[in-house]
């Protein structure tokens, strides 16, 4: 070893770092786990009237809206997330095929990562509007009558709807950028070989760009699968903080496990609440850790490498 | 003969395969596109036209352009000027702090050894997998009891209650460590020998090595800042110390009624327009960040 060991020096860097993450991320995450555990917590006063191992997830689970929001999470989850990591892969292999304008469709495409999630939700509604929006507009062109997608008393199926294409538009951005820097690292020497055996687009494509970047495209389905349980930004922007169309029942409501959170965490002065987001926040934390583990399992066998 | 028709052949298949590509590429252009454009025409539009005129057109004659109309409008319907303000003060405070105690901890990860280095990294890193949604809660009730969060809440209070959980980021020190690990090894011995401190070392030579990936976590900090929505919201008591996307929801809550579509679209292009700009100018950093967090190890 050429240098000795230096613990008191190397403390003193990682000290203020270390002492915000002890603060603001180590003790919170065990933290949630004694939250979660007590009974008729008082978060104004500190006080709480004993332990409870299920209270609070029972709480959590047999809400009426715990059964809405694992709909609405899974649905958005196991919907846009496909498609919109076979979208860009595809994307990302046009780009990666073409020299003039390259740079161009590659600004556009990266456009939606730099903006703010509220206001494109706010256009994205207007795009949605009955009677103002452009959906609705270019429906009628081929002649189909305005659909009510979220406007007053819309149904869940067409609000979800327009909230998955915005959540598609919203994911694709970051995807081609991970893709595109992997199809640029890829060795040109497999795309020759290919071309001196004449081997067919569609085959190149199978047998060559997809084996390589499937760590990519492993490390990119566990991100977009974890992100997209934590949907909540897109909603409020879209619907607002109702988290639903207007004059719909709270049955209809938009609600992810991340709205569950941060409901409960609205009414944080209310007893035994912020347990409750605890609880809520606990259970999105094992869903997400279930995907990490399984995605890990499927990685190890498939991805080469 | 026959070389020739299979060669042309082979052109044509080309010239087909491009065009296909380029319509594909056009086609999601045009999707990526359609939000901003519908904004932006929206916002230009004179409200009596949006509401009149169904379906609407997706044009607009330069002589019905309502820009200053619109826009002054929806500029004094919040307190934008002052939510800007405090944006900035909070994206400020944040980002030099993550600065340097991102520099600090990844000069200590890469550079120095010490006992239990690569267990805490691990540890480090893992967190990055727990959605942040756990640490809120506690962080809620910590900066209640640090006093920053009462009813009578001071400005320094809540820039306190904003900035001080988001003075560091584990994603930044793993991203900063790769870079700094990337500075060959003899330039820090030959420093050594020289007799150089290592405080000067990461200051004269790795940081300004480094300056690339240092630019870029300063732009994704302060423009994540600048969208911050969900912890301003609840740590803040009074309007006026609200951020500019809590600004712009609250200011158009209500989705019936008269909404102002045009203005409401105004206010979004202004929200956004800062992080376009940022984006446009400073774009090889924040891509090269981008795709960078997706190659692992």
């Amino acid at each position: 070893m050429l240098e000795r060991q230096s613990n008191l020096k190397a403390w003193f860097y990682l000290a203020p770092a270390m002492a915000l993450l002890s603060v603001f991320t180590f003790y919170p995450l065990f933290n949630a786990f004694f939250l979660a555990f007590l009974e008729d917590y008082e978060f104004l006063l500190g006080t709480a009237s004993g332990f409870t191992i299920l209270g609070n997830f029972q709480k959590v689970i047999t809400s009426p809206n715990f059964g809405i929001a694992m709909k609405n999470t899974s649905v958005i989850t196991f919907i846009s997330v496909p498609i919109s990591v076979v979208v860009a892969l595809l994307i990302s292999v046009a780009l990666n095929s073409i020299k003039k304008f390259q740079s161009i469709f590659q600004t556009v495409f990266f456009l939606p990562y730099v903006t703010n999630a509220i206001a494109i939700g706010m256009a994205f509604a207007f795009i949605f509007h009955t009677d103002f929006g452009l959906l609705n507009t270019a429906l009628g062109w081929v002649g189909i009558d305005p659909v009510n997608w979220i406007g007053l008393g819309a149904s869940w199926e067409t609000a979800m709807f327009a909230l998955l294409v915005y959540t598609i538009w919203g994911g694709l951005a970051f995807k081609i950028m991970v893709f595109l820097s992997g199809l640029q690292s890829i060795d040109k020497q497999y795309y020759d070989a290919a071309r001196v055996d004449a081997t067919p687009r569609r085959r190149v494509f199978t047998k060559i760009t997809v084996p390589l970047l499937s760590p990519m495209i492993a490390y990119i389905t566990i991100t977009s699968f974890i992100g997209a349980f934590k949907a909540y930004r897109t909603i409020i922007g879209m619907f607002g903080t109702s988290l639903r169309p207007p004059g719909t029942l709270s049955k209809d409501s938009l609600i992810t496990i991340v709205g569950l959170v941060y409901d409960a965490l609205y009414h944080a002065d209310a007893t035994g609440k912020i347990s409750e987001a605890a609880a809520a926040s606990i259970i999105l934390f094992s869903i997400t850790l279930t995907f990490t583990l399984i995605q890990m399992q499927i990685n190890k066998r498939r991805v080469h490498f | 003969m026959d070389k020739n028709i299979i060669s042309n052949r082979v052109k044509v298949q080309q010239i087909v395969v491009r065009i296909l590509v380029y319509s594909f590429l056009v086609l999601f252009g045009i999707f990526v596109l359609i939000p901003f454009y519908w904004m932006i025409l929206t916002s230009i539009k004179d409200i009596n036209q949006i509401r009149t005129e169904i379906p609407p057109s997706l044009i607009i004659s330069f002589k019905q352009i309502k820009f200053w109309e619109n826009y002054s409008a929806a500029w004094v319907a919040a307190p934008y000027w002052k939510y800007m303000l405090n944006t900035v003060t909070v994206a400020a405070i944040s980002t030099t702090g993550t600065v340097f105690t991102t520099i600090f901890a990844s000069f200590a990860f890469s550079r120095l050894n010490f006992k239990g280095r690569d267990i805490l990294f691990m540890a480090l890193i893992s967190t990055m997998m727990i959605p942040g949604e756990m640490f809120v809660i506690t962080n809620y009730i910590t900066v209640a009891n640090l006093g920053w969060y009462n009813d009578s809440q001071s400005y320094v209070q809540a820039l306190l209650a904003l900035t001080m959980p988001f003075m560091t980021s584990v994603f930044y020190i793993f991203f900063l460590r790769q870079t700094f690990k990337q500075i060959p090894d003899e330039l820090y011995l030959a420093a050594k020998v020289d007799g150089t401190s290592d405080w000067k070392y990461l200051w004269r030579i790795m940081v300004p090595m480094a300056s690339p990936t240092i630019i870029t976590i300063t732009i994704l900090n302060a423009m994540g800042t600048w969208s911050a929505y969900i912890w301003p919201k609840l740590v803040t008591t009074k309007d006026e110390y609200r951020l500019v996307t809590n600004g712009l929801r609250e200011a158009y809550s209500e989705l019936a009624g008269q909404v102002m579509y045009n203005q409401q679209m105004a206010a979004a292009l202004i929200v956004t327009t800062p992080l376009l700009i940022t984006f446009l100018f400073l774009r090889k950093y924040i891509m090269r960040g981008v795709s960078r967090s997706g190659i692992k190890g």
